[in-house]
């Protein structure tokens, strides 16, 4: 990463400058001033690098907003060259599971066989685990695990434990890897948001080995196109699917089925050949949990379908539209034992009349009951009140101004759900690009760790050390537990535990103290400068100005910016 | 001034005769203490503190029920009707000793069954109202006229919870070792002197109340003592939780708040009855609570810990050998000063016709009931004080449980 050298503007006038300037209400579009494009660069991507408020300067907000609303037209390159070593990111599930996961399994219950204590439940059976942190993470400067497949599967258990570590390991730094380095910057900051909002917790059960593909192929593609879509390629993904049990859902009548099936397996006959393949995969299943087959609804994915993807806490639904929801969903499953593919299955579905929202679902819909359930939820004005609310508290304000809201959420309804438009809507809003909207969020963790990284031009060759930093933080990537998401708001993540966690982050990155991580030794002076005007684009206070002045090392210099009070706002 | 510091110093090698302690702490400003512990993701309360002598308990839950006491993996008996779960064992000692009471059929009167309502309703303790700022443990806080020391009021977690938000001077930190700037004294000095010019009131009031936490915890980090006590704490983010209160607690540093969290309930799959994944859970936070009882010693004498969950699981098992989200639930009060050995509150009865919205534990006891009662009798709130604690609620002694020994 390249150091721009300081432009010879004294940063006192900078400062004053800001300080007096009337509050314009609106960024001049064609050439902000810094602490506008700062704003653009805070907000819809993870903050500016040195050099990128004046890019922004050069090619104006409109022109750079449009290029992220397309980020296939960016070249990313140089991002991809980063990802490139990690093994995994690029497998489908099954291949995950195959290679990675279940190694794993076994070889735990090979070493539990060979310690012969008291059998202990894996964290495979155990739905969730206690701690809500991935497995202790090898050494940060170590390189990436990669024992080949082959030699995990075979014998030491634990290296094949590490196998299964190792999506977890790899997902998290290119998550972090993307923040800092990608060129398309909105769609990353839109791939968290969208995570976020269709929650899945890596410590529950298997969901781990389903997480690369759900961020890749579900949530990934749609980000800027189809909310519909993205709907259903969510429901219908083995993360969701077993994060919240719907895999499990199945009609209470399907038990009868089940025995009807399990008695059509000993008349052979083409037509009873479906009815085989139903009672495998109830088998399966049973085998999975080490039980009989289970029967009867589950509710909890119809519940936060409702409450949390769609129409929102108070969007107007009852308890009997989450039975009848989760009627409507009894049967899509996936096979654990034989596969990660969706399957819809007959036998275990509901096929009588459902009610929802007040609309009559026809029984005998199959697989179609749960498709017409999210078209009515994508059509319904709460859902979109609810996405454009969340979409505004993410890019404009923790309390953000009614207007704004109604006016992209009837873009919603409009578009039917075209989270392009949405975005747009939001982010070309009067309200966003006014300059009061600027510095009024306090950053998530993620948000100050990618945007300090990118602040100092910090090389990065290991983000571990930036993960755990995130778990020290209390946002342990891909391990919230609950299907609620990260908070979006502030308060929160305003603790004194958090403050003072962030001023050590700072201490150690400011004294290349994170292994891996780099800030390349240059002129004190300089650097300072850069900070002042390339990153917090003047705003500072005299109290933090002061003591940057003061710094004598880079060190320092690097950690008070970092650390500083102006810094954890955006 | 010699016997304070060398009573310390014994305490801290963890030998001190009780006398000594005693010694030290009557040295120091004790206050009582109230822990509140938050099981989050909504605990199945039908199986923690089991209605084992109602026959629809069994019928409702064939696969999940908690077998009778005497039976294989049955209940721990504690009156002849309730039973705690099995893994729970290591809770019954209290429990004989009287320091031990349930309030089962506790819950809110309001029917959401949202965790994240739910949780935000029991922490502001304004059920049904979700423009309330501040949570009840800060309100309290605030209620009871201090000087302003940050270590009132301690949550051992990460964030801020929800309880503890507000503008009475409160901490949130992961643990207390991690709760220190490593930095050389310049920089310590450099940061403070940041945020206390900045215009941010929010880092600035934040910060100032961290920088003042981490000088009393350092002035105080001699007397920090070991464990007490034969039970060791679960080596489990909870169990680590509980201890740092429980130093915390026996260190003199005006303590009295703490809040610690239990997540993991939220078991609507295989959830497993006497062993499986709920029974692990309850097998964690039972040691931990009962490591912690231990080693307060006597700051049990003027201690409450108070465990509460946002809403309970419904009474009938599912398709998934799970529980769906329900309402009424089960609180546990363990102290020194707690009337215990009684499973407090009116029986609602698990019949269809008894339940609510004919498939949950209804709710026959007021969290808030509990929560003022605590406030006022244990921690000695003035009614009119109480009265800020709870807006919207009429904190009426008539309704308490007679929680604590008169």
């Amino acid at each position: 990463m390249s150091h721009r050298p300081a432009r010879p503007v004294a940063a006192a006038v900078v400062i004053t400058l800001v300080l007096q300037a009337p509050a314009t209400g609106m960024l001049a579009l064609s050439a902000p001033s810094a602490p506008s494009a700062a704003h653009i660069l805070n907000r819809l991507g993870y903050g500016p690098r040195p050099g990128d408020i004046a890019r922004i300067q050069r090619i104006g907000v409109e022109a750079w907003i449009e290029q992220q609303l397309h980020p296939e037209r960016i070249d990313d390159r140089m991002l991809e060259a980063r990802l490139a070593a990690f093994e995994t990111l690029t497998l489908d599930s099954e291949t995950i599971v195959r290679e990675y996961h279940e190694p794993a399994i076994r070889a735990r219950r090979a070493r539990q066989l060979a310690q012969s204590g008291p059998p202990q439940p894996s964290p495979d059976v155990q739905g969730q685990r206690g701690d809500g942190r991935p497995a202790a993470s090898p050494s940060p400067a170590a390189p990436v695990p990669s024992a080949s497949p082959a030699s995990s599967a075979a014998s030491v258990p634990s290296a094949a434990s590490a196998s299964d570590r190792v999506i977890l390991v790899e997902l998290e730094q290119a998550k972090l890897l993307r923040a800092i380095y990608s060129e398309r910057q909105l769609q990353e900051v839109l791939v968290d948001f969208w995570f976020n909002h269709f929650n899945v917790f890596a410590g529950k059960g298997p969901t781990r080995a389903y997480i690369t593909s759900f961020e890749r192929d579900v949530i990934r593609p749609h980000v800027l196109g189809s909310f519909r879509q993205m709907l259903e390629a969510v429901a219908s993904s083995p993360a969701m699917l077993f994060y919240l049990d719907n895999w499990m859902n199945t009609s209470p009548e399907a038990a009868r089925a089940d025995r009807t099936l399990r008695q059509g397996q000993r008349r052979p006959g083409p037509t009873r050949a479906p009815g085989r393949a139903e009672a495998g995969a109830l088998r399966a299943q049973r085998q999975a949990e080490g039980r009989s087959p289970t029967r009867g609804i589950n509710e909890n994915y119809a519940r936060e379908l409702l409450e949390l993807h769609t129409l929102g806490v108070d969007g107007g639904y009852t308890q009997d539209d989450i039975v009848n929801v989760a009627r409507a969903f009894t049967g899509w499953t996936f096979r654990p034992r034989q596969g990660t593919a969706f399957h819809f299955s007959p036998a275990r579905h509901d096929d009588g009349e459902k009610r929802v929202l007040g609309q009559r679902i026809a029984g005998g819909g199959g697989i179609e009951d749960g498709r017409r359930v999210l078209d009515l939820l994508v059509a319904h004005p709460s859902t979109a009140r609810f996405i454009a609310t969340k979409l505004a508290q993410r890019f404009v304000a923790d309390e953000p101004p009614q207007a704004l809201v109604d006016r992209a959420a009837r873009r919603f309804a409009e578009t039917r759900g075209d989270l392009g438009e949405v975005t747009r809507a939001v982010i070309t809003s009067p309200e966003f690009l006014a300059a009061d909207a600027g510095r009024s969020k306090v950053k998530t963790p993620l948000e100050f760790v990618a945007s300090a990284i990118r602040a100092t031009g910090a090389e990065v060759r290991s983000a571990l050390p930036l993960a755990r930093a995130l778990r020290d933080l209390g946002m342990p990537l891909y391990f919230c537990q609950p299907p609620t998401g990260y908070d979006e708001v502030a308060d929160p993540w305003v603790s004194s535990g958090a403050l003072v966690a962030r001023m050590n982050f700072a201490l150690e990155l400011g004294a290349n103290r994170l292994r891996g991580v780099s800030i390349g030794d240059g002129d004190v002076t300089a650097l300072r400068e850069r900070i002042v005007q390339d990153v917090l684009a003047g705003h500072i206070s005299t109290t933090t100005r002061a003591a940057l002045d003061r710094a004598a090392t880079a060190d320092q210099a690097v950690a008070l910016a970092i650390g500083s009070p102006e810094f954890q706002r955006q | 001034m010699f016997l304070k510091s060398g009573a310390m110093a014994l305490v801290t090698l963890g030998f001190a005769p009780s006398f000594l302690a005693r010694t030290v702490e009557a040295a120091g400003t004790r206050k009582k203490l109230l822990i509140a512990i938050f099981q989050r993701g909504a605990v199945d309360g039908l199986n923690m503190v089991v209605p084992f002598g109602e026959d629809e308990y069994h019928r409702a839950r064939p696969t999940i029920a908690i077998a009778r006491p005497g039976r294989t993996d049955g209940a721990v008996d504690l009156d002849g009707f309730f039973g705690l779960h099995p893994r729970m064992a290591v809770l019954k000692p209290l429990w004989d000793q009287g320091h031990l009471a349930v309030v089962h059929a506790s819950g809110s009167h309001d029917a959401t069954r949202s965790h994240f309502d739910a949780q935000d309703y029991m922490e502001s303790a304004t059920p049904g109202v979700k423009s309330t700022r501040d949570g009840w443990l800060n309100r309290y806080l605030q209620a009871v006229d201090e000087a302003r020391n940050p270590l009132r009021g301690v949550a051992l977690t990460r964030q801020m919870p929800r309880a503890l938000q507000g503008p009475a001077s409160a901490l949130a930190m992961g643990s207390v070792s991690s709760f220190a700037v490593r930095g050389d004294m310049a920089a310590k000095a450099t940061f403070e002197a940041a945020y206390a010019g900045a215009a941010d009131r929010v880092l600035n009031g934040t910060a100032a109340e961290a920088f003042d936490a981490m000088r009393t915890l350092a002035r105080e980090a001699g007397t920090r003592s070991r464990p007490l006590g034969l039970t060791s704490y679960p080596r489990s983010p909870f169990g680590q939780a509980l201890q740092e209160i429980a130093s915390l607690a026996k260190a003199d540093v005006g303590l009295e708040v703490a809040f610690a969290e239990s997540t993991g309930w939220d078991h609507h799959a295989n959830e497993g009855g006497a062993t499986g994944q709920m029974a692990n859970r309850l097998d964690d936070f039972s040691h931990g609570i009962a490591a912690l009882a231990q080693d307060l010693g006597d700051r049990l004498a003027d201690t409450v810990i108070l465990t509460m969950s946002e809403f309970g699981r419904a009474v009938a098992e599912n398709g998934s050998r799970g529980t769906d989200h329900g309402h009424g639930n089960a609180m546990m009060i363990i102290g020194g000063a707690v009337k215990g050995r009684r499973v407090l509150g009116e029986w609602p009865g698990l019949a269809r016709e008894r339940r609510f919205e004919a498939r949950d534990l209804a709710v026959t006891t007021d969290f808030r009931d509990v929560f003022a009662e605590v406030v006022t009798a244990h921690l000695g709130a003035s009614p009119a004080a109480a009265a800020r604690v709870f807006p919207g609620y009429r904190v009426d002694p008539a309704r308490f449980r007679g929680l604590f020994r008169a």
